[in-house]
């Protein structure tokens, strides 16, 4: 992998792309001042929309703001056309292997990828062995965190496909860019974000039972108030201009799913849910649960309701599976992956943890079933002592753990305090798929505000941008 | 609508309501306090901060709590006091958590309302009831409930959220007048006896004063203060805004804006109309007759039976 | 054999209930060597949705959302059986053996479970190696009633030296996955010519060997399964395939009564 760090503005060589010409030219003109100005401006409209975001476990105000870079990251027609194709692929593939695993399982028959490794995975889900969903979509909506290191490299970091958030952000940014910066914005061709939300309710009301009648009903279910993502949940409520519902406001009666409204009992035909798996149904996961609906399950087999995402398709996102997602792309479209996957060792092979352990310096080691950012080692930002302590983790339950080259992560233009300097990025792009695939363009960039972090996580101090795809 | 939103509407209001009528009842109380009668200097009953308590139905809970009633103990229990349910504090905290649970639903201006007077109220130390700064901080809890009246009646849709909002708000509002109403005759008239004297005359602009309608009065009766008279504002007459009649009046209209809308007439519409039509067509002269505990208690029970069957209608 | 199935179920509740929701297992399938005369079930619901779980298990809902203070169950069915020496075939398999591997919180592996399992290692065959872990469970964990519950885990049971059907078939299915057998939970009915009535159905276990297919393992009584069993479901674990297993709103407590009678039925005499 390429030592040099790729700058979206200049480059390896300091000298400008064409495709940033114009937005260099504006930071030149505008007094730096008034750009620190915008950007507490920014915050202000943030607060007062309320996007928040959760944080437990560290003290203090657990409502927290993701900060804002109010520089735009900017990405040409032809290079978001390539990512656009990479990522429908992709998620068609993921899709696929989804509807084999849970009715003919071809793919371990052919023994590409070790049948244990599925199996025994807690999050293949037993449950959904044989059901046949609407236009057999599982993964309705997807998140693929991809990491660029050069003008023509990205990789795929990381598959989201059980509950993806992130993409309010990537709709409020656009807004509060859009209205703080007109001048910039019309000095480009910017492809829109704002249909997301409409296209996001086409594409679940595509996907409602067969036996559905009438005009489809959407509800969102959420956690509730005190979940990290439910000011996302209402956002997208609000804008698809359905019910934000919790587990208490539906139940199950018959064969169908209903809310439980002020005209009477209503029917609920698809739920776009934001709880994960096992807090969906006491009856047939954790019994403690009071997020779920006690039900559902039945309902969801007798196919009543469309889940979205479906149950169970945390193990196409599992990070020891993502490693056979090229395969996968060959195996059920028989194409040649346009995304490249990150080289990955996996500990639970012997040789793999070997060579892990010998060179955590200068790995990247991740916890198979972590997110967020946490209990991750980046190995060349780590003391001595760290490694150590987090080689006997690894020891102790090799297979619990895999391991990555340290990306030299591309940057982008930032504002921190000492002015306009390059941080390190990657990109969260959406990806709806009901009757049809729908990419939005761009995403939402994430962006480490520290200088030198490869870490973008919200959660470990990670900003957001708004991202422009520039019209052909 | 979802019926948790209804639900968390109707609290919500219910719970303004209450804050500001616990701020009345004990700026009354307060008031009455700095008015002392010959009587009340040679043997101190505290009976007006004990009024208080039966009137907000937490007699028992601070006697679990405190041994002796105090003015200071009674105003700390029942306007900081965390612990304490139906505090004033505890309402607006109640009010606001069910507004957050459905924030998409409300006004910028209510939800505002609502957070704001949260933040200050969260913030309030015991100082704010210490001497002097009582009245300020009574008037400020009056005033917060209003304002989210204001807010309600001035930015909100006319639709089903503003029914439920204004049924919670009503409901609270008439059981609170008949509270008052029945709690004070009580220690005013322990044998109905006639109004006469000094000290009866502070009681009876103290009731007037607990549901802002010492003005009213007069200017309605243009006669000085008769129990009857009394009884007759604030149980039946419609154009005084706190009155049981009113209330229900108001009930009505929006249980009536309800079954328009959703085409469905439920139980709660017949147990409102009924007892609405009772209480327009009431005489004072009966009611006195028939005892007024009797139907004042049977008017809370009646009220708090129709709060349950919008419950079952509407909100479960 | 002819086998008669009435089996009652109620619940009553110490005060009323707004809304029940259960999901019933009570439905025995036709394969090789069970054949399912008739099959009724009452419910106070008229017409019960069934479908089948990704077990393969035929699964009915029931919901109610009126008040009520009991739910009655009631299954009469007659089911021939035949010898089969414990060999299960013609049973929907809608998941490969190896996923049977899986431990589950009732079943997780232990030191003891490991060592209870290691003298079967000696055996020559796989069959041999199984029912030798039979016979090792069926000593070591005495049948007694009331000393378990649902969520005792196959750990506690072998600790406790004590238990049900439902123990010595966790015991059982940890011990022999240990082994390098797949194994699973299997509720159902059993004939006996002693007891009549029984307060609550049976379970056992199933192991899979290569070459063989599943094959059950009555642990409790330390035999194979033979015709005087009615095989109704199956899991990972009794979750999995608990007859009933469901969810209610309000009620205070709950008084559970079980009647079981499974009867060989009488020839029919001609009139």
């Amino acid at each position: 992998m390429a030592e040099r760090i790729f700058n979206e503005m200049t480059g390896y060589d300091s000298r400008t792309r064409p495709v940033y010409e114009r937005l260099q030219q504006w930071l030149g003109e505008i007094p730096p001042d008034l750009l620190q100005l915008r950007r507490d401006e920014a915050e202000t409209l943030f607060r007062r929309i309320g996007i928040t975001f959760a944080v437990y476990g560290e003290g203090g105000d657990p409502e927290r703001l993701i900060p804002f870079d109010v520089i735009p990251r900017l990405l040409e027609a032809q290079e978001w056309e390539r990512i656009s194709q990479g990522l429908e692929q992709r998620v068609k593939a993921l899709n696929a292997f989804l509807h084999d695993l849970y009715h003919e399982q071809e793919i371990l028959r052919s023994g590409m990828i070790p049948e244990e490794l599925i199996l025994h995975n807690p999050a293949y889900e037993p449950e959904m062995q044989g059901l046949d969903l609407p236009r057999q979509v599982y993964t309705h909506i997807s998140g693929i965190d991809l990491v660029r290191i050069g003008p023509d490299d990205c990789y795929v970091l990381e598959d989201n496909v059980r509950t993806p958030s992130g993409v309010s952000y990537m709709l409020e940014n656009r807004e509060v860019t859009m209205r703080l910066f007109p001048e910039l914005f019309s000095r480009y061709s910017v492809e829109p974000v704002d249909h997301y939300c409409e296209e996001l309710l086409s594409t679940l009301q595509s996907v409602a039972p067969r036996e559905c009648p009438g005009d489809p009903t959407v509800a969102v279910l959420t956690p509730g108030i005190h979940n990290s993502a439910y000011y996302e949940h209402s956002f997208l409520a609000d804008q698809m201009g359905v019910e934000l519902v919790e587990g208490m406001d539906l139940f199950v009666r018959d064969r169908a799913v209903y809310m439980r409204t002020t005209q009477g009992p209503k029917r609920v035909d698809v739920l776009y849910r934001r709880v994960d798996d096992a807090f969906l149904d006491p009856l047939v996961f954790n019994p403690a649960s009071m997020l779920g609906v006690p039900g559902l399950m039945a309902a969801y087999r007798l196919g009543t309701i469309t889940l979205a995402n479906a149950v169970g398709t945390g193990i196409a996102d599992d990070k020891a599976v993502y490693t056979y997602v090229p395969e996968m792309v060959r195996f059920y479209l028989g194409e040649e992956p346009k995304l490249k996957n990150v080289p990955t060792w996996q500990c639970a092979r012997e040789d793999d943890c070997r060579y892990v352990l010998e060179h955590l310096e200068e790995l990247v080691v991740k916890e198979v079933r972590g997110s967020g950012g946490y209990g991750m080692l980046v190995g060349p930002k780590s003391t001595s002592d760290e490694r150590e302590r987090y080689a006997a983790r690894i020891r102790a339950n090799p297979g619990e753990f895999v391991a990555q080259p340290t990306l030299a992560l591309s940057t982008c233009p930032t504002l921190v305090e000492e002015g306009v300097a390059p941080r390190h990025v990657d990109l969260r792009p959406f990806i709806l798929m009901g009757e049809s695939v729908q990419i939005i363009p761009g995403g939402l960039t994430r962006v480490a505000l520290r200088e030198g972090s490869l870490v973008v996580n919200s959660s470990q101090g990670g900003g957001t941008k708004d991202t422009w795809v520039l019209k052909s | 609508m979802l019926s948790r939103t209804a639900d968390s509407l109707y609290w919500m209001a219910r719970y303004m309501e209450r804050a500001g009528n616990l701020a009345r009842i004990l700026e009354v109380a307060d008031r009455m306090a700095l008015s002392p009668t010959p009587e009340s200097v040679a043997a101190p009953s505290n009976s007006e901060w004990r009024s208080a308590l039966i009137i907000s139905g937490t007699e028992w809970a601070y006697s679990q709590k405190y041994s002796d009633v105090t003015p200071a103990q009674v105003l700390h229990f029942l306007a900081l006091d965390e612990t304490n349910p139906s505090s004033i504090r505890s309402c607006i905290e109640t009010a606001r958590r069910n507004g957050r649970s459905m924030r998409t639903a409300l006004t910028r201006e209510v939800w505002e309302n609502l957070n704001d007077t949260w933040l200050e109220v969260r913030g309030a130390t015991p100082q704010r009831l210490a001497g002097s700064h009582v009245r300020g901080f009574l008037d400020w809890a009056r005033e917060r409930s209003l304002q989210f009246h204001g807010a309600a009646t001035g930015t909100m849709l006319r639709d089903d959220t503003y029914a439920f909002t204004r049924l919670g708000t009503f409901v609270e509002r008439g059981d609170n007048t008949a509270r008052i109403l029945d709690v004070k005759y009580h220690i005013l008239l322990p044998e109905y006896a006639p109004v006469g004297g000094g000290r009866d005359y502070y009681q009876w602009a103290a009731i007037l004063r607990a549901v802002s309608a010492h003005r009213s009065y007069r200017y309605i009766y243009r006669d000085s203060y008769k129990p009857w008279l009394i009884a007759d504002l604030l149980i039946l007459r419609e154009e005084m805004p706190r009155s049981m009649t009113a209330c229900l009046g108001q009930i009505v209209q929006h249980l009536g804006t309800l079954a328009e809308r959703y085409g469905q007439r439920h139980e709660c519409h017949r147990l409102a109309g009924q007892l609405y039509s009772e209480m327009r067509f009431a005489k004072i002269s009966e009611v006195f007759q028939d005892g007024l505990h009797e139907f004042l208690s049977d008017f809370i029970s009646r009220n708090m039976e129709l709060s349950d069957q919008i419950r079952t209608d509407f909100l479960m | 054999m002819q086998l008669k199935i009435a089996h009652q179920t109620i619940y009553r509740y110490s005060e009323s209930v707004d809304y029940t929701v259960q999901q019933l297992r009570l439905f025995p399938d036709s394969f090789e060597g069970q054949q399912v005369r008739a099959w009724t079930i009452e419910a106070p619901q008229d017409s019960l949705p069934e479908f089948r779980d990704g077990f393969g298990n035929r699964t009915a809902l029931l919901t109610l959302d009126r008040p009520h203070r009991q739910v009655v169950l009631r299954v009469i069915g007659e089911v021939e059986t035949e010898e089969m020496h414990g060999v299960v075939r013609g049973v929907p398999e809608p998941l490969p053996p190896a996923f049977y591997m899986r431990s589950t919180s009732r079943t997780r592996a232990s030191e003891g479970l490991e060592r209870l399992a290691r003298p079967a290692r000696a055996e020559s065959s796989p069959l041999n190696r199984l029912h030798r872990l039979m016979s090792l469970v069926h000593l070591r964990i005495l049948y007694e009633p009331g000393e378990t519950h649902v969520a005792t885990t196959a750990d506690e049971a072998l600790a406790h030296g004590r238990g049900v059907c439902q123990d010595h078939a966790h015991v059982f299915i940890t011990c022999a996955r240990l082994l390098g057998f797949p194994a699973r939970y299997v509720s159902g009915y059993l004939w006996t010519a002693e007891a009549m009535d029984h307060d609550a159905s049976h379970a056992w276990a199933e192991a899979w060997v290569k070459g063989l297919g599943w094959v059950g393992f009555d642990a409790a009584n330390g035999v194979s399964p033979s015709e005087s069993y009615v095989r109704m479901a199956c899991g990972l674990d009794y979750g999995d395939a608990a007859p009933v297993r469901g969810v209610r709103r309000g009620g205070g407590s709950e008084v559970l009564n079980v009647q079981l009678q499974v009867q060989q039925a009488r020839l029919q005499v001609a009139a």
